[in-house]
């Protein structure tokens, strides 16, 4: 029977010893599993063991393949674009916590058409919007506004701002929304209350259930994940494989993506609890594909473009490209301050070029609007 | 033998091989691929078309001789399958279109109720409809009453390379099913596509197998004359087989010849 909740999924792990089990996991358990047609959480958890260090080679082999067969030599190019950088919420590590004192701006319609349009002219098909959470500056009808003005340059836009009700994520989906970003940041309740202190996020529960709420309003993509070092990096990566698991299982319509977004440099002084280092979020990421072959995986700029390069044929299906983390950064020449530090800076064509010269086709449209064609047309 | 012509559409084709555009790593190869497997149709997704692109654009890469089969990838309801195929009219894609209504992202199975309901409606629009469908009598009943122009039965789940898993129900809707069947979807191998001709498909539609080889356009070469083999095979009329060797009449010899 399907859970209410993926809290009562976690619930469930309250009381399960995980780090013994990740431990007692041997080579020839890894083995096994990687001969698994139809692999289960316990397969996952083998994939997740230090036991499968020595073998990531085998695995990349198996998931480099199920990623080409299910996706194709394609990746989906999009970018961030971010609205605003209000915020009434206190997450320690965050560059747009409250506290934090960085120039605030917000863009009007005026400015987000100039955004928007040289935006575009990159060829970028697919977008993802960002603010931080000031509902009475940038809320719900300021995004509806927003949409209005995207939806004349964009067939695909996805949402990652703060978590909303489910009839507020239809009225975003109504007005051309299809894809939302909710990052749960860490899946440890007591950690998660330390870091958001104050403000509306500091709600882990309300939190927790909203990529569900954005699947039952009809979001066609949603993403989740947890930002990697801001507690134990392995517990949260599995979890995410389970919320990623759990939600597929529920909503079978709706397309499910991880993005693993490891700790960056930013302005506040918050320092990683854990350091995921490359090895590590190789070894998640292969784990996440053997183990949901269907499953979207996006790489953003934090990561570095070498990086990028040679994480290609392992599972990614989605990767940011020309990104700025600044409010209007993508036309305004002023010194913003940005959500976190980017590593990867490479322009849209200059990734174009790399991915063409490593093989992979950039996919720079994968949707059409068809719900706003019908309205125009009604 | 006279030259063997499958007539679909309004269209005469020589080939039996559908393929498709999807997964490719460089979208420049498609036009090999085409004239490498013989193949006259082409499915392409009407999500990745973009006619106004500056960076592109996969309609660009094929050759203007093959008959497009836009299709309706995304799509999750009947409605949704029904705006799409009237956008690809409304883009000069032509009236053929290809109904996938999948709401399963996980094994990306095709929704039967769905899939016909959205047929009746395109085909009493004037459009030329293939649906994909689980390999079902009484779904492909309904799309024979529903207006279809054929009915494309999957192998095994798409993309999975598995092969003609489905291969006693396809039989079945060979035998029992008077419209074109076209195998669309898992088959992996030359020899699968061969066999599902073999058995009297009247063609298949193949595009991952293709797309994700090491290289294509020998994959493509391959299929193509496969299909033409299992074509042959099937249209020359192959001897029974048997399980055991065959003595000559060792319970009925009594009778005595004449």
């Amino acid at each position: 029977m399907s859970k209410v909740s993926f809290y009562s999924v976690l619930a469930e792990y309250a009381s399960v010893p995980l780090d013994e089990q990740f431990a007692a996991v041997t080579a020839e358990d890894v083995r096994r599993s990687l001969n698994k047609m139809t692999p289960t959480i316990e397969d996952f958890m083998n994939f997740m063991s230090p036991a499968a260090v020595p073998l990531l080679e085998e695995m990349a082999q198996k998931a480099s393949r199920l990623t080409a067969q299910n996706f194709g030599r394609a990746i989906q190019l999009f970018t961030p674009l971010y609205l605003s950088n209000f915020c009434s919420n206190h997450c320690v590590y965050c560059g747009f916590n409250c506290k934090n004192k960085i120039p605030r701006d917000q863009l009007s319609l005026e400015q987000l058409e100039v955004e928007a349009k040289a935006i575009a002219d990159t060829g970028l098909k697919h977008l993802l919007i960002l603010t931080g959470e000031a509902p009475a500056k940038a809320g719900v009808d300021y995004l509806e506004d927003c949409m209005g003005v995207l939806r004349n340059h964009f067939p695909s836009v996805s949402i990652e701002v703060f978590a909303m009700d489910q009839d507020e994520y239809a009225r975003l989906v109504a007005t051309g929304a299809d894809g939302l970003t909710m990052f749960q940041e860490t899946y440890n309740e007591e950690l998660y209350a330390t870091l958001h202190p104050k403000g509306p996020k500091k709600d882990y529960r309300y939190r927790l259930d909203a990529p569900e709420r954005g699947c039952k309003a009809g979001m066609r993509v949603v993403t989740i994940g947890a930002l990697l070092g801001l507690g134990d990096w392995h517990r949260d990566a599995f979890f995410t494989g389970m919320h990623a698991a759990y939600l597929m299982h529920k909503y079978p319509e709706v397309d499910i993506s991880v993005s693993p977004p490891r700790m960056r440099p930013h302005a506040g002084e918050y320092q990683p609890a854990s350091i995921a280092d490359d090895r590590d979020l190789v070894q998640y990421m292969l784990a996440l594909r053997l183990f949901l072959p269907r499953l979207g995986i996006t790489v953003s700029t934090r990561e570095s473009a070498e990086f990028r390069e040679h994480i290609l044929p392992l599972g990614v299906t989605k990767m940011s490209a020309g990104v700025t983390t600044a409010v209007g950064g993508h036309t305004q020449e002023h010194d913003q301050v940005g959500q976190f530090e980017i590593a990867d800076t490479r322009s849209v064509d200059e990734m174009c070029d790399m991915l063409r010269r490593c093989g992979y086709q950039p996919i720079f449209k994968d949707w059409e609007p068809i719900e706003l064609q019908a309205k125009a047309s009604a | 033998m006279c030259e063997d012509i499958f007539e679909i559409g309004g269209v005469k084709l020589n080939s039996r091989l559908f393929t498709g555009t999807g997964k490719y790593g460089d979208d420049s190869v498609i036009p090999d691929v085409c004239e490498a497997s013989g193949s006259q149709v082409i499915t392409v997704a009407l999500r990745r078309m973009d006619l106004e692109s500056a960076t592109g654009n996969v309609m660009d890469f094929i050759p203007k001789h093959m008959q497009l089969l836009p299709n309706t990838s995304g799509a999750r309801t009947a409605e949704e399958a029904v705006r799409i195929a009237r956008l690809a009219r409304a883009m000069g894609c032509g009236d053929w279109i290809k109904i996938e209504v999948i709401s399963d992202n996980k094994y990306l199975l095709p929704d039967g109720y769905e899939t016909a309901k959205a047929t009746e409606i395109l085909a009493k629009e004037g459009f030329v409809v293939f649906p994909y469908v689980n390999a079902d009598l009484y779904v492909a009943q309904s799309l024979v009453n529903a207006g279809a122009a054929a009915v494309m039965p999957l192998g095994a789940p798409i993309g999975t390379n598995r092969g003609l898993k489905t291969r006693e129900m396809v039989r079945i809707l060979i035998e029992e099913i008077d419209l074109p069947i076209i195998v669309d979807a898992g088959i992996g191998r030359p020899s699968e596509a061969c066999e599902a001709m073999e058995m009297g498909a009247d063609a298949c539609l193949v595009n991952t197998a293709i797309a994700t080889a090491s290289d294509p356009l020998m994959m493509a070469k391959a299929f193509g004359r496969a299909v033409k083999a299992g074509r042959e095979a099937y249209l020359s009329g192959p001897g029974a087989t048997k399980v055991h060797a065959d003595a000559s009449s060792p319970l009925t010899g009594f009778l005595g010849g004449e």
